[in-house]
């Protein structure tokens, strides 16, 4: 955290001392005019998103059929995610590489939807397949396999991953 | 200092975090697990997007205790503010964060709140509101951001005149290890500017000298010690200064401004010989940067005071060159910039993948106008408008994208109305059929449900009879009837034997009357699965219909309006990123001009040493010829 702050006094620091001033006092006021202009604009597109994601929810994914697939790690684990592939009822899905950045996002406590499409209500099959390394550099794969129970309302699946180490199952499936 | 400008940007993130959940298994709310996701990849417009419609729904349930998100409220209310602020929206960020601020939270959260929105003031330059905010904060302080706020506070006291106040507080702080660096040269500038000039020395003098590894730490102790040498310099005090300058690492972000100066620390002393070893490494360095410009002219005229005027001439004509060269080059990046190649070059999506991008701009074969801009794009001002004009080239793709999905989504529209409208009236006519005669049969099941509850009070063995039973009772009946208005003896004989019938019958309904109830109970209860299925079947049968229906009807007015928002959304944009990009071009441009009038005084100043430094050389040749 105390990062944070620390760029802000080197961002004070830099403006108060060798960096070229750019702007007059009029540039400045301009600046500001656009800067809230520009706050404005994201303020609307940020509505248009909100509206258009309802929308494409709500004709791609309707609640009656919508299932929805989130991959988390566990707490911890020092397991190098590689990749998740996911099937329901025997058809492939998903299959999921993930960046340096995404694995780090995970690893943070950030939770990836990995998957959204559309089941029939009832029950179904759901096989989760786990590539990653080891901390000693060893190759890891594992597969499960789920049964989950698709009612009226949309279907929010969990899966927390974890490695071999941490003592927990290797794919768990949460309920939400 | 590109990271650490990549750090301002990235302000408040891991604060905002703090207050998430530490894994994805202590999650209870998936969907702001996916908003933390994205906002820890920076990608705060996603962040936002998820979050925004989150809380926009806990906060239209009527029991919002009941969602899940109220496990993790204060985290997301927390989260708004400081995406907001990461994603430069600072009035929407001040916004939500006065919410969390005036909301029923305890004094810790009040607290937390009361500093980043003070942060956010003193970002926006609003010094006074900053204060004000800070102000707020009372009693318990998280000691996690104890030394922010002080260091905070410092700040604003330097930024509103008061370095007084400003010394006062640093002098307090016992900062952590991540801030020591930076109270220990703030500290130093508020003592200087408070007009205490010999402790600002000795300040500085110690920040110089802190214990330093990351790249922030490193760039501030050589910051420091540039000050330092500079102060120095200007008071006479030549050694100090030459000392103080040779801490600044060669290879930091201040070292040529230091090696300049070192060398005219040591040329003000009249060490015009040791004045040269800086400059001379400065000589060889990027030609664009103007320490390296001005070393070109400082090296010859040390050459001269040496009385090596041959050497000096060299160097002197070498600068002409190079200076000629690069006014060329500053001509064609002012050139470049007016054909729009400096925004194209800024927007380059290749570019932009690597944090420290705008610093691999310079290495850009094509983009000659980014050569003299290095300083310009690290200014503040210039990356607030710079950062406004990519943001607005992202939400530019983003709506352009929309644009072509409406197509799409009327496409699927026109599909699926095309496939469900012809079958549709068929599947409803039969439906209308089975309607019926399931309502048929579920009015019979509820006959027969009361009149079973209504036995259990009311015994009634006559409504449990078989049907062979029923049949029987009437043709005893229909005996009886036939019987009636004969008193022969076959008759009288034949009633008897009826009588004993009917009584046999009765006998059994009677006697078995109970055992029937428990059964037919069983039946209907047995029924009442088949009956469940059935109406599983049937509502599962209407949502499907109605399914079918909205799948295709009812978006189009709502298409329409999106669109209209689309359209007229990527308009502004288009107008503010005109205006953005103009104005990031004019500075950038002005900037270059002011590097070229630079450039075209050194020239001259070189071009008059070369001939001045030859007739010198040429004289003492001479000189020494005549001797």
């Amino acid at each position: 955290m105390p990062l944070t702050i620390r760029t802000i006094a080197l961002g004070l620091l830099l403006w108060l001392c060798s960096v070229p001033g750019w702007a007059q006092d009029t540039d400045r006021q301009q600046m500001k005019g656009l800067d809230e202009q520009v706050q404005e604009i994201k303020s609307d597109v940020l509505g248009i998103a909100a509206e258009l994601s309802q929308l494409e929810e709500k004709l791609l994914y309707p609640s009656g059929t919508q299932v929805a697939v989130f991959v988390a790690l566990a707490e911890g684990d020092p397991m190098r995610l590689d990749a998740v592939r996911l099937q329901i009822d025997g058809q492939l899905v998903a299959h999921y590489i993930y960046s340096f950045k995404e694995l780090d996002a995970l690893r943070k406590g950030g939770v990836q939807r990995i998957y959204v499409g559309n089941v029939p209500t009832g029950d179904h099959q759901l096989e989760v397949l786990v590539d990653g390394k080891l901390e000693g550099g060893a190759d890891y794969s594992r597969t499960e396999k789920f049964s989950f129970n698709k009612g009226v309302q949309p279907k929010l699946v969990g899966l927390t991953l974890a490695g071999p180490g941490s003592g927990r199952p290797p794919i768990e499936l949460g309920n939400w | 200092m590109a990271r650490a400008l990549h750090r301002l940007l990235g302000v408040g993130v891991a604060i905002a975090l703090a207050s998430a959940p530490s894994s994805g298994s202590d999650l209870k709310d998936l969907y702001f697990g996916e908003a933390l996701y994205h906002a820890y990849q920076g990608q705060y417009f996603e962040a936002l997007e998820r979050l925004d419609t989150e809380l926009a729904q806990y906060h239209g349930l009527d029991e919002p205790l009941l969602d899940t998100l109220h496990y993790h409220i204060n985290g997301a209310e927390f989260s708004v503010g400081d995406f907001e602020l990461n994603y430069r929206m600072h009035h929407r960020a001040g916004r939500a964060i006065k919410a969390v601020l005036e909301g029923n939270v305890d004094e810790a959260v009040r607290n937390e709140a009361a500093f980043r929105l003070a942060r956010i003031h003193f970002q926006k330059d609003q010094l006074d509101d900053a204060l004000h905010a800070l102000g707020r904060i009372q009693g318990k302080v998280p000691e996690a951001i104890a030394d922010d706020v002080e260091f905070l506070r410092a700040n604003i006291y330097m930024a509103t005149g008061r370095p007084g106040d400003a010394v006062k507080v640093l002098r307090q702080l016992k900062p952590s290890e991540d801030l020591t660096g930076f109270a220990a040269y703030n500290l130093g500038i508020a003592l200087l500017q408070d007009g205490h000039a010999v402790e600002a020395i000795e300040q500085l003098d110690k920040a110089g000298q802190i214990k330093a590894s990351d790249h922030a730490d490193l760039a501030i102790r050589d910051k420091s010690n540039l000050v330092l040498g500079t102060i120095l310099y200007e008071s006479a005090d030549f050694g100090r200064a030459e000392q103080s300058l040779d801490r600044v690492r060669l290879d930091g972000p201040f070292s040529n401004q230091a090696l300049l100066r070192a060398g005219w620390a040591e040329a003000s002393a009249e060490h015009y010989d040791r004045a040269l070893v800086p400059w001379n490494i400065l000589v060889q360095r990027e030609p664009t940067d103007a320490a390296v410009q001005e070393a070109m002219l400082a090296a010859p005229h040390a050459y001269a005071k040496l009385n090596v005027h041959g050497r000096a001439a060299l160097m002197y004509g070498s600068a002409l060159q190079s200076y000629t060269g690069q006014i060329e080059r500053v001509d064609a990046s002012i050139n470049s910039v007016r054909e729009g190649e400096f925004l194209k070059a800024l927007v380059r999506e290749e570019i932009r993948q690597d944090k420290d991008w705008v610093i691999r701009l310079r290495s850009l074969p094509d983009a000659p106008e980014t050569y003299y801009l290095m300083e310009l794009m690290a200014s503040h001002d210039f990356q607030t408008a710079l950062q406004n004009y990519l943001d607005l080239e992202d939400l530019r793709s983003k709506l352009v994208t929309w644009q072509s999905s409406f197509d799409a989504f009327e496409d699927i529209i026109r599909l699926r109305g095309q496939n469900y409208e012809p079958l549709l009236p068929e599947v409803d006519a039969q439906f209308r059929e089975l309607d019926s005669q399931m309502r048929l049969r579920l009015e019979q099941r509820k006959h027969i449900s009361e009149r079973l509850q209504a036995m259990l009070t009311a015994p009634r063995p006559d409504y449990l009879a078989t049907a062979d039973e029923r049949i029987l009772g009437e043709r005893i009946a229909l005996i009886d009837k036939q019987l009636q208005g004969s008193d022969s003896p076959e008759a009288a004989a034949l009633r008897q034997r009826a009588a004993h019938v009917r009584g046999a019958l009765t006998w059994r309904l009677q006697t078995e009357y109970h055992e029937r109830l428990t059964a037919a109970h069983v039946h209907l209860h047995e029924l009442n699965a088949h009956v469940d299925a059935l109406n599983a079947q049937y509502e599962a049968f209407v949502r499907t219909r109605q399914a079918a229906t909205h799948s295709y009807v009812g978006y189009d007015v709502q298409i329409a309006r999106l669109r209209e928002r689309v359209d007229g959304a990527l308009q502004r944009v288009g107008i503010v990123m005109a205006r953005q990009g103009h104005m990031i071009e004019t500075v950038a441009i002005n900037q270059l001009k002011a590097r070229r009038e630079r450039l075209v005084a050194q020239q001259t100043e070189a071009r008059y040493a070369v001939a001045d430094s030859y007739d010198r050389a040429a004289r003492l040749q001479s000189g020494g010829e005549e001797h």
